[in-house]
């Protein structure tokens, strides 16, 4: 029976793979979309994802909930990207310097809490089935969606329509475009900035925690090699939607799982070459969507990367 | 471009004559990192007591296990060897306004491609062999972050989030090479290259145990530090880093001049992976791969990116990493303790930027027009 889909396996594989190693990358995004419509740019998010994958899984071996532990890895990365918003509001603070700053703290903290936390085993998330009505166990394996997924895609909507139709979510695009016109207009531009910093975080910590409480589902120093920037990058790439986010994240998730999904039908020859393609794929699609000199679309104006 | 890495206090200054302006602006120099330090060091002493550890006990063990001894300075310098290069890679760049980070990157390639040199010229001379392994690592090196900016340039692609994802790659490359086309089969627990000929390792320096990548590196900071601030090239880059629209005005070659920063950064930090391959490993794998790109990222920025300021820098964080093995064995605390330091020290030392010109002791005296 294992054998039965052959080589479809792979597209099965990289299908069901997008969304499993493609969530992370979603609630990194769209927090870090909130964050970029406000002016700012915080690429300590990397820190922020691992620091939140250690907390979700510390909190919910101890709670025995990981729903608490998704929770705590939300706040604690609210704490975390409000130290970056608070920090960066003073004068001359350079917010990409201050994010890689964050990035090695985050990781740091994480690394050195994390540690007797390498070992045990913590309550994991609930999936959902969807191949309920299938016959076929891959079908059905591919088919175990994690609830985070939908918490996400919902985030992800909620931020659409907040831009869209909602006065705050007019005040943040207002932040983030003319910080001077915002002024003028009697919004307080540092609050809302460090109030998109802090959310951002917020749903970065969410990300964290779906790695260490999902998939791959245990801490240990290695759990993110870079999602958390790659995310910052994709954002550009999806032009500040949320919904092309999701588009954006679920690309990205399928090409981070072609490697393991060939390694598993057999393809071993160049693990690290498709273990590469995600990065590769992120460096192409920024060459491709950015044009210098020209404003993209979307893009705040008051951003330091469209500078 | 951004806007607060460029050195601005010295493209401010004066061209000659004022000594007391100049003087003053130096003492800001120091002083304000000093300040950050102090303060990055009374922060992290908070979260040792907060932890029912003593902080007295810490720096003392810091002090011990860097350098105390003959012994562990001879550990630190050894260290200090390739912060001294990767923190170049971040520096040089910074000049013009950029902020690399993919120092970490170019040493795995920089490290694999002299390993791959080396092993290719078995049977050659030492010294030929060296030299050739040196050529590689640059070109590799070079290449690798002229890439950065060269896509920063040209397709106006963040230099920051490209440096960092092409830094994944190349580690990706590394280990592809190291555990396939290059391995050498006899390497069963850690995936290696074929070990470099013994001709071409290089030494240590006579009557110590330190290797003479020390002093390559020192030798490169003092003389990128000339080519900064000595020479018309240092000048323009100091402009464009300063205010791009004026070197444009001006018709400086603004891409040339990125495209050949980034490359010399590159360079050094492929140097510093062939000097911990010829000098320490004698062969290329993940042993490359410690985290001396990201400490360098912090010796840079702590230097203000001063190729001079790098020297001492980088020379007491390589004590920082060298006592890590004591903390973790007399105080009991994880590995990760020295990257908690590094976090808040560089945390303070990029906030302590909004210090300069606050202090009136540091600025000119107002003069009437």
């Amino acid at each position: 029976m294992s054998d039965a889909l052959g080589l479809w396996g792979v597209p099965l594989a990289v299908a069901s793979g997008a969304i499993r190693v493609g969530t992370p990358f979603l609630f990194v995004s769209i927090g870090e979309c909130l964050t970029e419509k406000s002016g700012r740019i915080n690429l300590g998010l990397e820190g922020t994802l691992v620091l939140g994958a250690a907390t979700g899984y510390a909190v919910s071996l101890h709670s025995g909930s990981p729903w608490i532990g998704v929770l705590a890895a939300g706040l604690v990365g609210a704490l975390f990207g409000a130290l970056h918003g608070y920090l960066c509001k003073l004068p001359r603070v350079n917010d990409i310097a201050l994010g890689i700053a964050m990035m090695l703290l985050g990781m740091g903290l994480a690394f050195f809490f994390g540690k007797p936390y390498i070992q045990p085993s913590a309550p994991m998330l609930p999936s959902i089935s969807l191949g309920f009505w299938s016959e076929s166990p891959q079908i059905r394996a591919a088919l175990e969606v994690n609830a985070l997924f939908f918490v996400g895609v919902a985030c992800a909507a909620a931020l659409w329509w907040a831009f869209a139709s909602t006065r705050a979510g007019l005040v943040v695009r207002i932040v983030g475009d003319s910080a001077d016109a915002a002024r003028a207009m009697g919004y307080p531009v540092d609050l809302v900035r460090f109030l998109a910093t802090a959310a951002g975080g917020f749903l970065a910590g969410l990300g964290g925690a779906y790695l260490s409480l999902y998939y791959p589902g245990s801490w240990n120093e290695r759990i993110s090699s870079g999602q958390g920037l790659m995310a910052v990058a994709l954002v550009i790439f999806a032009h500040w939607s949320p919904p092309r986010c999701l588009v954006a994240a679920l690309l990205f998730g399928g090409a981070g799982a072609l490697g393991p999904a060939l390694q598993a039908v057999g393809v071993s020859e160049g693990y690290y070459l498709f273990y590469a393609a995600p990065y590769v794929l992120t460096l192409l699609v920024m060459a491709v969507t950015v044009t210098p000199g020209r404003q993209l679309a979307g893009a705040p104006g008051e951003l330091s990367v469209q500078k | 471009m951004t806007e607060a890495v460029a050195p601005r206090a010295e493209i401010a200054a004066p061209a000659r004559g004022d000594l007391e302006v100049r003087l003053k602006r130096a003492a800001e120099a120091i002083v304000v990192p000093l300040v950050a330090l102090l303060a990055a060091t009374a922060l992290f002493s908070v979260f040792l007591l907060l932890l029912g550890k003593s902080p007295a006990d810490f720096f003392a063990l810091v002090a011990q296990g860097a350098f105390a001894s003959w012994f562990s300075l001879q550990n630190t310098l050894q260290r200090a060897a390739p912060l001294l290069l990767t923190a170049l890679c971040c520096a040089i760049p910074a000049r013009l306004g950029l902020v690399v980070i993919g120092g970490e990157g170019a040493l795995a390639l920089g490290g694999l491609a002299a390993a791959a040199a080396g092993i290719a010229m078995t049977g050659a001379g030492g010294t030929t062999a060296q030299l050739v392994m040196v050529g590689a690592s640059l070109v590799v090196g070079g290449a690798w972050i002229g890439l950065v900016g060269a896509l920063r340039h040209w397709r106006g692609i963040n230099e920051t989030i490209s440096s960092l994802i092409l830094s994944y790659i190349a580690i990706a490359l590394m280990n592809h090479f190291v555990e396939g086309p290059l391995k050498d089969p006899a390497s069963l627990n850690k995936p290696s290259t074929a070990a470099i000929p013994d001709v071409a390792a290089i030494g240590t320096i006579p009557g110590t145990d330190v290797h003479w990548g020390l002093v390559i590196g020192v030798g490169l900071c003092v003389v990128l530090w000339v080519l900064m601030s000595r020479t018309t090239f240092g000048f323009a880059a100091r402009i464009v880093g300063g205010n791009l629209r004026a070197a444009q005005l001006q018709g400086l070659p603004v891409g040339r001049l990125i495209l050949i920063a980034s490359a010399i950064g590159g360079a050094c930090a492929g140097l510093a992976g062939m000097i911990e391959v010829a000098a320490v490993h004698g062969r290329a794998n993940a042993s490359l791969v410690v985290g001396y790109g990201y400490t360098g990222i912090l010796v840079a920025f702590l230097a203000r990116h001063n190729p001079l300021a790098v020297i001492p820098v980088a020379i007491l964080f390589g004590g920082i990493v060298a006592s890590g093995g004591l903390i973790q064995r007399r105080m009991g605390l994880p590995d990760a303790t020295i990257l908690v330091l590094e976090g808040i020290v560089f945390v303070a030392i990029l906030v302590s930027d909004t210090l300069y010109g606050r202090w009136r002791i540091f600025q000119p005296r107002a003069t009437a027009p």
